[in-house]
């Protein structure tokens, strides 16, 4: 069974698609609804444990994250939008599956039954099956004239133990393809933002984000698609003047795909004004003005 | 028959030192291997992963040098090197390793080692940017950027840099002044519990 066929879901937002990255999220949603597909955020989520979690203490981002998979609702797969939190959500599901003692533990401490079935689902993984099964065909050429930079950032980057899980890179591409926009090939798709080294080591990340940046343009890139939002959030905020080009979330150009469902105020959270852009390619007209 | 020499010097000058090897080199050996679930000997120091990595550059040692110093049993100096510290763990390194060391891995777990023992971190910032994150979701089960930040700001006692950038962010509605929070807190307050940290 595919996961379109399955039209229910659960959906993890994480901490950054819930508050620094709300257009992320609008977006994801409005997108996913055009195709029936229904989103049921699980109830009373924590956060995944993030970077600073496991850079400290295993076990309490083991215990964070598990949380999580206890209060998931056993009978549907769950979407998870931040690739961040699915790599922690993920790792954490693979250690419960090899310790018949932190499962109990697991089940003691969340007063819930462990079950060893729940499907976590990263967006990319939807969206392949939605591209399989043809729903892209109907908004064919609606992104013409876009030149993008593919951007997946590294939480998409497998280590060892989690190297049976698919990364899929090319999906952005692929998918912009048939929505007429053209993607550059370019060396950066998966290097790193430098994370928190954008608060704690500011210099540091701001070489990083610039390399980026200047990659990309170097390419004849017009702007960046992103499917991280700690990513989109590095590059707008540690990007020198002279580098800046527009970086969209991956949902939010799929929903200007789709007729009417863009929303301008989306873009008014962006610290890289992306508006003239769309102007100028016309793909702005059909939109619905602010604050609808 | 010719008797074998070697250098006294090191390619950038320095005297070399002999490195003296007893059994704790092997006890630090265990506990990394222990926490990181990867084992060191795969290693051949073919430089991948510190070609790879986009922090290198700003280490004090290369990433495969830190593997080199667990294989000795260099403790001190492995736990005391900034480099655990601005590893972000991005992964790059464990993925591209062609003999499945997870380097991000060992890096966690020096990292751990290092807190664990006392020994001042060489990029304090970074401890206390990931204190700050880690008492958020100790208070709220989320983490709220803006109280992260005023924190993390007040305990660097650096209030002004980026100061224009808080209010870009907040005039663009990306820094919530309230924090999004979980109901149940008393499950939090457990795992915290648990886990034993002072929290």
């Amino acid at each position: 069974m595919t996961l379109v066929s399955q039209t229910n879901l659960s959906y993890f937002p994480g901490c950054s698609l819930a508050t620094t990255a709300k257009e992320n999220n609008a977006s994801l949603h409005t997108f996913v609804d055009h195709f029936g597909v229904t989103l049921t955020e699980v109830d009373d989520w924590n956060c995944c444990g993030s970077s600073s979690t496991h850079s400290v203490n295993s076990e309490l981002a083991f215990s964070l994250a598990a949380r999580n998979l206890f209060q998931a609702p056993p009978d549907k797969p769950m979407l998870i939008a931040c690739p961040g939190c699915f790599l922690r959500l993920k790792h954490a599901q693979k250690e419960l599956a090899g310790s018949k003692e932190r499962q109990e533990t697991c089940e003691q401490q969340f007063n819930r039954p462990y079950n060893p079935d729940l499907k976590l689902v990263h967006f990319f993984e939807l969206l392949a099956d939605m591209s399989k099964e043809g729903i892209f065909k109907e908004l064919g050429g609606r992104l013409n004239g876009l030149k993008i930079a593919p951007y997946y950032g590294c939480m998409l980057a497998r280590p060892p133990h989690m190297n049976k899980e698919k990364n899929h890179h090319g999906l952005i591409e692929k998918t912009m393809a048939a929505l007429g926009a053209e993607s550059v090939y370019w060396p950066f798709i998966s290097r790193c933002c430098g994370t928190f080294l954008s608060v704690s080591r500011p210099k540091i990340a701001e070489k990083q984000v610039n390399r980026i940046m200047q990659g990309a343009i170097a390419t004849g890139a017009e702007c960046i698609v992103t499917a991280c939002a700690m990513c989109h959030l590095n590059l707008e905020i540690r990007c020198l003047p002279e580098n800046r080009i527009p970086i969209f979330h991956f949902s939010e150009l799929l929903s200007l795909a789709l007729e009417g469902k863009f929303s301008r105020s989306w873009l008014k959270r962006h610290l890289i004004d992306p508006a003239p852009l769309l102007e100028e390619k016309q793909l702005i007209n059909a939109l619905v003005p602010a604050g609808k | 028959m010719r008797t074998q020499t070697y250098p006294t010097e090191t390619i950038t000058g320095e005297p070399v030192q002999p490195i003296e090897l007893d059994h704790s080199a092997q006890n630090f050996i265990d506990q990394v291997e222990d926490l990181s679930h990867s084992h060191l000997s795969r290693c051949w120091h073919c430089l991948t992963c510190s070609g790879g990595c986009p922090f290198s550059e700003d280490m004090d040692y290369m990433p495969n040098a830190i593997i080199r110093m667990i294989q000795f049993g260099l403790k001190e100096k492995a736990l005391s090197c900034s480099t655990i510290w601005l590893c972000v763990g991005c992964n790059t390194c464990s993925m591209e390793c062609p003999n499945g060391v997870d380097v991000a891995a060992i890096m966690d777990g020096l990292r751990q080692m290092a807190i664990q023992e006392k020994i001042p971190a060489a990029e304090p910032g970074i401890l206390s940017f990931h204190n700050a994150v880690i008492d958020s979701i100790a208070r709220y089960g989320r983490t709220h950027k803006l109280e992260i930040m005023m924190r993390y700001k007040l305990a660097s006692k650096d209030l002004f840099s980026d100061i224009d950038l808080g209010f870009r962010m907040m005039s663009r509605r990306k820094l919530d002044l309230m924090p999004s929070k979980v109901r149940d807190r008393e499950s939090i307050r457990n795992i915290f519990k648990q886990n034993q940290t002072d929290r």
